[in-house]
């Protein structure tokens, strides 16, 4: 893994028609790397990834893959893969010819896409499925098919839209081992799309967090789970407490209240996961709305003058009955400091 | 009257109706007598014989055969673009341009026969026999693009994108991966198109001229002329035409699918 982006995309803008997609959005990529594009559906991260493989003209900006200007380049010759949702699998053709079909168009000698289709059907596990119709096979092994296909020509970039959302729990786990083992094998630079923040942090060495077309973090997983920088990075990795900050005063539901110790001039809000927050003793008063026993855990849901607050304890500990008054604490150095609170 | 007897019995009479003329058809072309009747006088086969022998069947089942494959295969070389077209883009009109496009099966043939003789033919000459072309052309063209709409709708459209990303023009996708796999609808479509232009009557009805006439209109107006069973033996040999060309449709398409 170098320094040097390998694949950059600089104030890239993007629009169906009159509605604009993606605005201005900046991002290098290193070669090698497995990069997860994280957001809620219409936040731009399919559309970036389909003008990435050139299925869609961008309306300004430029994009840059190994040192070459690929903005205009069309989606045919541009060296990258993309495996779809739908995995879109050829339905007249067999595995082999559907894994085989990019090494045709290349027009290799005989012997080497035969070689090539089977090392890759081999790697994917596929190797006694080559005979057979897309049709018979099931949606993993339809997916690895599609993985596949793309592998065997090489890309400079594999796109992944949504890799696992379709497949069941126990496929996800082989798929994510899969995909990783893939780009560890291959060196290849990797994109993926997903909507979901576990197969983001499980799979990414870093995950862009797009909102509203524009990138609102980008990082390690450990960065984006656990220092989010802006209120909707903070609510979509699960912290549930989140305020914002004024004059070094915390905003809450009855007026601003005095934070111990001093916060960065840039502040603009704290953020607390349930299980960030004491129970049973702090400067705050509340009462036991609700309980829920989740197993390892209880959370519970406090009335607060704060508003509601989000509050977990290892279930070893004795339950807190509802209706009862708690003092708890929110304390600021576990905090998550939000610098963007929109 | 109880349901138990009246819907059988409804059901009988439908399907006499709908069955029953073939079978008075077959029965009075293989009559021994001299005229076409029912029931038929004797049994013979020499009606079915007298078929291959009269000189202007020939002609105009020639320019039937022609009529229902050319019109047939420039209707979906009009249709299977156009299908593509109106179920991948989001067109501007193209609620309408369906509708357009559908219209021939709206308007009565004797409507459109007409106003093509009055408003194309006659005053700008144009040959009959290009007109009746074009007429079947159109007349055909809803049921291409019914039934490769229908084949099309059911084909996901990544599948274009997946192959231009293997290294395919988009031209190259829409052989490669969007014919092999409409390929069946597109036999389907052609089936249903050459059945239709072939039995057409009411606009081939106006578009006759001399020596130019489609073996409906021919046999017709032999009709007028000598009533004798060989038009009765014509119908049959057609009707068995027709069933052998649904049926092979049905065993190695399944054709029903797509209609």
């Amino acid at each position: 893994m170098s320094d040097a982006p390998f694949l950059s995309l600089e104030k890239l803008t993007l629009a169906y028609g009159d509605t604009v997609a993606v605005k201005d959005l900046d991002l290098s990529i290193r070669k090698g790397e497995l990069v997860a594009f994280l957001g809620p559906s219409g936040c731009g991260k399919t559309t970036t990834m389909r003008s990435i493989a050139g299925l869609l003209s961008p309306a300004s900006g430029a994009i840059k893959l190994d040192g070459a200007d690929i903005t205009r380049v069309s989606a045919n010759k541009r060296s990258v893969g993309l495996v779809f949702q739908s995995y879109a699998l050829f339905p007249h053709l067999t595995v082999f010819e559907n894994v085989a079909f990019g090494l045709r168009l290349k027009k290799l000698p005989a012997a080497e896409i035969e070689s090539r289709v089977t090392a890759g059907l081999k790697s994917v596990g596929l190797s006694n499925f080559s005979a057979r119709k897309p049709g018979e096979l099931s949606g993993g092994q339809q997916q690895r098919v599609a993985l596949a296909r793309s592998m065997v020509m090489e890309p400079k970039v594999l796109l992944l839209d949504e890799p696992l959302s379709n497949l069941d729990a126990r496929l996800r786990l082989e798929m994510r081992t899969e995909l990783q083992r893939v780009q560890k094998e291959t060196g290849v630079t990797m994109i993926f799309v997903t909507h979901d923040q576990g197969e983001a942090l499980s799979l990414a060495d870093r995950i862009v967090v797009m909102l509203n077309g524009a990138i609102e973090q980008i990082g390690t997983p450990e960065d984006i789970y656990n220092r989010p920088i802006s209120r909707f990075v903070a609510d979509f990795v699960g912290f549930e407490n989140i305020f914002a900050v004024e004059g070094g005063k915390l905003k809450a539901g009855n007026g601003p209240i005095d934070l111990s110790g001093s916060l960065p001039p840039d502040t603009a809000g704290l953020a607390w996961r349930p299980r960030m927050v004491t129970l049973g003793s702090g400067p705050f008063q509340g009462t036991v709305r609700g309980a829920s026993f989740s197993g390892s855990t209880r959370e519970y849901l406090l009335d607060t003058p704060l508003g509601a607050i989000k509050a977990e304890e290892d279930a070893a500990l004795a339950a807190r009955e509802t209706g009862s008054a708690i003092a708890f604490d929110l304390p600021v150095e576990k905090a998550a400091r939000l610098k963007k609170f929109g | 009257m109880t349901p138990r007897i009246f819907t059988p019995l409804v059901l009988f009479l439908v399907i006499g109706f709908l069955i029953g003329p073939f079978f008075i058809i077959v029965a009075a072309s293989l009559s021994g007598g001299e005229t076409l009747a029912f029931p038929p006088q004797g049994f013979s086969l020499k009606w079915v014989a007298k078929v291959f022998t009269v000189e202007s069947f020939q002609e105009s089942f020639a320019i039937s055969m022609l009529l229902a494959i050319g019109g047939t295969a420039a209707a979906l070389v009009l249709g299977v673009p156009a299908s593509y077209a109106l179920s991948r883009y989001k067109l501007p009109f193209g609620e309408t341009i369906r509708t357009i496009v559908s219209l021939p099966i709206i308007v009565p043939g004797i409507i459109v026969g007409l106003a093509l003789l009055r408003y194309i033919v006659v005053p700008f000459g144009l040959n009959i026999t290009l007109t009746l072309f074009l007429a079947h052309t159109a007349l055909v063209l809803p049921y291409a693009v019914r039934v490769v709409s229908a084949s099309l709708n059911n084909l996901r459209s990544d599948i274009e994108e997946a192959a231009v990303l293997l290294g395919s023009s988009r031209a190259g996708a829409f052989f490669r991966v969007v014919m092999p796999n409409i390929r069946s609808g597109i036999l389907a479509a052609f089936i249903l198109g050459f059945v239709t232009s072939f039995n057409q009557v009411p606009v081939s009805l106006f578009l006759s001229g001399p020596g130019v006439r489609t073996l409906p209109i021919d046999m017709l107006s032999y009709m007028e002329i000598t009533y004798d069973p060989s038009v009765a033996a014509l119908s049959a040999l057609l009707a068995f035409m027709s069933i052998g060309i649904v049926f092979l449709a049905e065993r190695f398409l399944g054709f029903s699918r797509y209609v």
